[in-house]
């Protein structure tokens, strides 16, 4: 029992190891600058990815509104960027210049500071999250009722960010960013640094999230998505455990759009609002929304597919990210990571394929019928 | 005074859109506990039938008369091939269903924009509802007046069928206990599938009142699917008059707040006070009580 857990946990270390060196020193070598960008996208969804995988996956809560958080983090990061282009005569960045002469709005004038805005990169999201977990999950809405409000606010985000155009850009978003706290953004260099601090950032919240997974509270976690009344009758509070998870979702999600926007270079309502953020659950589902690596291989997977098919096929992502959806929902809801077992159930033929070790449904809310 | 009046009016009638897109998920959702996201799209059909139809009969007004009951069918189909094709066998995982609906929804646009175009297509309103008409002192346009009749009549005919047919009485005995109902011999299976063809044939009647508002377009579902959602979340699951109540005083509030400030702001505001609402009451106006912990 305890050669088991030893030898586990040096699976678990060797793992992460590996997956550092591949992601630190043998794709820089090998992809040119323009793919190791592309790559460094893919792996801001992947960040968000880790945390969907938290908070549904292990959660039951369906997160429809990451893109919020995303978005947050992105417009923060981007603003501050935006102002420290401008032209030190004025002080207002090119796109408000252009708009109006108002000059540039209360609100923006604390993320001239780049303090400021890595401390509200990490703070605004969560307090976003734990402001809408705690209202919904103390009240005890879930299931449909919270995954259509988290819907509803990513639509209420985009539809406020393109209401605003003279402050957020409308929906041509912010863009056309020079430099990066003083780096430029044309010196290749400076984009592999950028690139370095993803990877970086991703193999810190993926070793987050399994740390929390083996812990007491990810225990926790997934007795609130198994049986929430059982939770609060052993003395726990369903409301704040849900809440944290969602919190730290929110934190990646954050973290992953204040990267997003140097790396690839714009931000606008097209990737935050509805169908992006729902979007973002794609390749969650097709990994496995259970498991810790399952959403990041996922949603690299997927990212890597979008950019691979609309390069050749303009309408065909579409049509694949629809089917994704169907075929991997539907019928292999423990996504690719649940393969095996369910083709060893096929196999075995004693049992229905279905029942064959089906990881847990995410939450059992609305089948009180 | 005045200008709060005609903003009631205007509320009224956004309530009506909201209503005939909100009514078919309340069915559905209340029922079967399926989030049905390519309800948009079955909507977007609709609109598209309307189309189609005015294409074939160029008259408007016949067509419009004729494309209601089309697009019913239409509309119908549409949600009797997802139930039967997918929905089916999602029915003890309903989170589930609302991802693989939107895969469905992202696949009829795509179709629609590869069919139709990318730019929005016109349906001609026809001449006896062009124009405004004065109620109360007021003008209003005769088109949103009537989508407001179609919506007043598609819940009195709603009502009508869940109170007095034989049908109706199955559904409100599934809807409040599914195990008790079928063990009365009713054919819950038989019953679930009715209730998505008329729940999905009603958003294809929404989407012909829709036509009269303005171009059509591939994403004129994804415009009004959340707001349907949230009427059906503040509405309450299971019974129609939380829908109708839910839609107008949404509409209404959305109105005034818009007059305020902007509509974006307004949009906001209006889930805020969502949220608001339901730390009052967390099912939504009516709820159909059950034992059940869950």
């Amino acid at each position: 029992m305890n050669l088991k857990v030893f030898t586990g946990r040096w699976a678990v270390v060797g793992g992460f190891v590996l997956a550092a060196v591949l992601l630190l020193v043998v794709a820089p070598a090998l992809l040119s600058s323009f793919r190791l960008g592309l790559l460094g996208k893919y792996l801001c969804y992947a960040m968000v990815a880790v945390g969907i995988g938290l908070a549904w996956g292990r959660g039951g809560m369906l997160v429809l509104g990451q893109g919020v958080f995303f978005g947050l983090g992105a417009y923060i990061m981007a603003m501050h960027l935006k102002l420290a282009d401008a032209p030190a005569s004025t002080g207002v960045p090119d796109f408000m210049a252009l708009i109006s002469s108002d000059g540039v709005p209360v609100w923006w004038e604390p993320f001239r500071s780049g303090v400021v805005t890595i401390i509200a990169v990490l703070l605004v999201p969560p307090a976003v999250a734990v402001l809408l977990g705690l209202a919904t999950f103390r009240r005890r809405v879930r299931g449909a009722y919270f995954a259509i409000l988290s819907q509803a606010l990513a639509a209420a985000f985009a539809i406020l960010l393109i209401g605003n155009p003279r402050s957020t850009g409308g929906s041509t978003g912010l863009n056309n960013f020079k430099g990066f706290f003083g780096f430029s953004l044309r010196d290749p260099a400076n984009r592999l640094m950028l690139y370095i601090i993803a990877a970086v950032s991703l193999l810190a919240m993926v070793a987050l999230a399994r740390q929390l997974m083996v812990s007491r509270y990810g225990e926790l976690l997934v007795a609130c998505r198994d049986a929430e009344e059982r939770v609060r009758f052993l003395g726990y509070d369903p409301a704040v455990v849900k809440t944290v998870a969602y919190a730290v979702a929110a934190v990646m999600a954050g973290v992953a759009g204040a990267l997003f926007v140097p790396i690839v270079g714009i931000i606008s309502p097209n990737d935050v609002g509805i169908i992006p953020s729902i979007g973002l659950l794609v390749g969650v589902a097709v990994g496995g929304r259970t498991t810790l690596l399952g959403p990041v291989l996922g949603a690299i997977a997927v990212a890597w597919a979008e950019t691979s098919l609309s390069e050749r096929f303009p309408s065909g992502w579409t049509y694949a990210q629809g089917l994704l959806f169907v075929l991997v929902v539907a019928f292999l809801p423990g996504g690719l990571a649940s393969l095996r077992s369910v083709l060893r159930g096929w196999r075995e033929r004693r049992r229905p394929p279905r029942a064959a070790e089906e990881p847990p449904v995410p939450s059992l809310s609305g089948s009180s019928r | 005074m005045e200008i709060l009046l005609s903003q009631l009016f205007n509320g009224l009638s956004g309530g009506s859109i909201l209503l005939l897109a909100a009514l078919g998920l309340a069915l559905t959702f209340g029922q079967m506990g399926v989030i049905n996201m390519a309800h948009g799209e079955f909507i977007m059909a609709g609109a598209y039938t309307a189309f189609v139809v005015q294409g074939v009969l160029g008259d408007a007004g016949l067509s419009l008369l004729v494309s209601l009951p089309t697009a019913f069918v239409v509309g119908g189909l549409l949600g009797l091939a997802l139930e039967a094709l997918l929905l089916r066998r999602m029915y003890h995982r309903p989170l589930d269903t609302l991802l693989v609906t939107f895969g469905v929804s992202l696949v009829l646009q795509q179709l629609a924009r590869d069919v139709f175009g990318t730019a929005g297509v016109d349906v001609a309103a026809p001449g006896w509802l062009s124009g405004p008409v004065e109620v109360l002192g007021f003008t209003f346009p005769k088109t949103r007046l009537f989508i407001l009749v179609i919506a007043v009549a598609a819940v009195v005919l709603l009502s009508a069928l869940l109170a007095f047919t034989s049908l109706g009485r199955r559904i409100r005995a599934t809807v409040q206990n599914r195990a008790l109902a079928e063990s009365s011999g009713i054919s819950t299976r038989r019953t679930d599938r009715t209730t998505f063809f008329v729940g999905s044939g009603l958003a294809g009647v929404a989407g012909v009142a829709l036509t009269l508002m303005g171009s059509i377009s591939s994403n004129l579902g994804t415009a009004y699917i959340v707001d349907a959602f949230l009427v059906v979340v503040v509405g309450g699951i299971g019974q129609i008059k939380g829908a109708v109540i839910a839609a107008f005083v949404l509409g209404v509030a959305q109105s005034w707040i818009e007059y305020s400030t902007t509509a974006s702001i307004a949009k906001v505001a209006v889930l805020a006070l969502i949220v608001v609402f339901l730390q009052a009451r967390p099912q939504g106006i009516f709820v159909v009580r059950t034992r059940s912990l869950v």
